[in-house]
């Protein structure tokens, strides 16, 4: 669905983005996550054609861009750093113009409308203009406008920016309905937990470059540790003598690659378990593992 | 999307309240001249104002005359300067764009919006000083002479005109204003490519306007003077001589087609290869 080789952009001595080499498959929920001002806004700008790049290759939706951007547009949907709309016109009023402007339908255009104001729970807004909505409102609307031509690629930068839980909740719910019907969905942030609980697949950029590209599930591969919550700690620890990495009261760090038969062994020794299960990296172990300093820090933190 | 811009103008507030003040000047100069009961000497307060008196039918040219010099021109401004960076300023720029909308259709979408928004402008006050004349001044029976032929509007050269002709000539000069107005939009619209303040733009343009202007009364300036954007603006008063004065005329279509051709394509050079970062 989308596809990059090289991607470049410069901006004057700085080097935004830096041969990055995307890949985005049919059908994923792909996770484009990194530090802010690491060029995850000017790549996805990039991909939609505002911005033009200083060198590389970009494909979306099998057509090249920027210059074959016009016939890949009307299949895809995007949110770029925030939404936008006319602040004195209503959230409909504001879709109506989105729609006409794309040369949409005039004949579907309504029920377009309220199939996207329904699915992003903005079924019942008013009239009031849209400078009166708070930002979770426009966030909704925004990603309502992205809806409007039912897209087959979604492309989504910050969406849950402003939202509350429960909203962020609700869009999490949502791309993962859209995703089932078969749309791709290409969610750019910088929150890891958004990316964890959405995503299935994570390219990981820092400082410009593409430092990662893999499957969530592979990236969340075993440690080859095994934690341990139990009311006889002292005997654990004489059982396992020397596997133990780490203790903290009740709890242990054992290194073991089999749960079970972990288990067994303690079962057999008559050690208590209250809780057993091999240890996981989070993304946030990924994440810190292959990449420096966000580049809004200057200097180190005291 | 020329469709799309012009729902934009008319949905705006903006659009009527600047026409509602456009108006508000000739209406304001109407009643004055109404009350004071004399005839302003000629060469003072504006071309028509002292020939007004006698003939209400001729106030549309001498409304024209009043707003041109500034105050439609800072519409335009207004509105032209907007057009482009008022959409990146909101954001709605990117989401256009991604539509998608072509930049060349969109950066056309918008002169048009602009030359409509100025057609538009001008036509409502040419109405309102019309009605405003005719009721205030009355329609041409000359003074004292009770049944005398109506309607006999006198021509800057001082030959009578009939009320057909007239409309010919108003016609004739609101399509040489518009097309001024056009010509200075293009320059702003230039502008609003440039930069990402609409605000900024809209000053840019009338900064123009008034290096133009000023320029336009230094001898020393003469060589540049013909080429000046606002040189042949009041040429349109051309149209209410007798016969028609089309010298100037001409020059000045073909200046401000000039205008039009040179600003709205660089215009266009700028905002095709523009990275869209906002």
């Amino acid at each position: 669905m989308i596809t990059t080789r090289g991607l470049t952009k410069r901006f004057g001595r700085v080097l935004a983005v830096d041969s990055v080499d995307l890949d985005v498959h049919e059908g994923d929920r792909y996770g484009f996550l990194g530090p802010n001002g690491s060029g995850k806004t000017t790549t996805v700008r990039m991909l939609l054609g505002l911005v033009y790049p200083t060198g590389g290759e970009i494909e979306v939706l099998g057509k090249r861009v920027p210059k074959h951007v016009g016939d890949a547009l009307p299949e895809l949907g995007a949110l770029v750093e925030g939404p936008a709309a006319y602040p004195h016109l209503s959230g409909r009023r504001n879709l109506s113009l989105f729609d006409a402007a794309a040369r949409g339908a005039r004949r579907t255009r309504r029920a377009r409308i309220e199939e996207a104001l329904e699915r992003v729970g903005l079924a019942k807004v008013d009239q009031r203009p849209t400078r009166a909505y708070s930002l979770g409102m426009r966030q909704r609307l925004g990603l309502a406008a992205a809806l409007l031509n039912r897209p087959r690629l979604l492309v989504l930068d910050e969406p849950t920016n402003g939202l509350d839980p429960q909203g962020i909740k609700e869009i999490r719910e949502l791309l993962v309905e859209l995703n089932r019907e078969g749309t791709t969905v290409f969610l750019s942030s910088h929150l890891l937990v958004e990316v964890e609980q959405l995503c299935t697949r994570v390219g990981i950029v820092d400082r410009g470059k593409l430092v990662l590209q893999d499957d969530l599930g592979a990236l969340r591969a075993a440690t080859g540790r095994v934690l341990l919550d139990t009311p006889d700690p002292g005997s654990a620890v004489a059982l396992l003598d020397g596997r133990v990495e780490q203790r903290d009261g009740d709890r242990l760090v054992i290194r073991h690659d089999d749960v079970m038969a972990l288990n067994e062994q303690l079962v057999a020794a008559r050690v208590r378990v209250r809780e057993l299960a091999a240890q996981r990296r989070t993304l946030e172990d990924v994440v810190l593992e292959v990449t420096g300093p966000g580049s809004d820090s200057f200097g180190e933190v005291r | 999307m020329i469709g799309v811009e012009l729902r934009k103008l008319v949905l705006r507030p903006r659009t009527w309240v600047s026409m509602l003040l456009l108006c508000l000047l000739p209406a304001i100069v109407a009643v004055f001249l109404a009350t004071a009961d004399f005839a302003p000497p000629p060469g003072q307060g504006g071309a028509f104002l002292s020939a007004v008196i006698g003939d209400g039918t001729l106030y549309p040219a001498a409304a024209l005359a009043l707003v041109l010099p500034l105050f439609l021109p800072i519409a335009v401004a207004v509105a032209a300067g907007d057009a482009v960076a008022g959409d990146a300023a909101t954001g709605t720029l990117r989401y256009l764009l991604i539509r998608p909308v072509g930049r060349t259709r969109l950066l056309t979408a918008k002169l048009v919006s602009v030359a409509v928004y100025v057609t538009l402008a001008i036509v409502v006050v040419v109405l309102t000083s019309l009605a405003i004349g005719v009721v205030l001044f009355g329609t041409g029976s000359a003074p004292g002479a009770a049944g005398g032929t109506p309607a006999a509007a006198v021509s800057l050269s001082g030959v009578q005109l009939s009320s057909s002709s007239l409309v010919l000539r108003l016609l004739g000069a609101v399509l040489y204003v518009v097309l001024s107005m056009v010509g200075f939009a293009a320059i702003t619209l230039f502008l609003s490519t440039v930069t990402e303040s609409a605000i900024g733009a809209a000053l840019g343009g009338l900064a123009v306007l008034i290096t133009s202007t000023v320029l336009e009364t230094l001898d020393a300036a003469a060589p540049v003077k013909p080429f000046l954007p606002t040189h042949y603006w009041l040429s349109w008063l051309d149209f209410f001589r007798d016969p028609v004065l089309w010298r100037n005329i001409d020059h000045g279509l073909l200046l401000q087609a000039g205008y039009i051709l040179v600003f709205f394509g660089a215009a266009w050079a700028n905002f095709a290869t523009k990275d869209v970062k906002n």
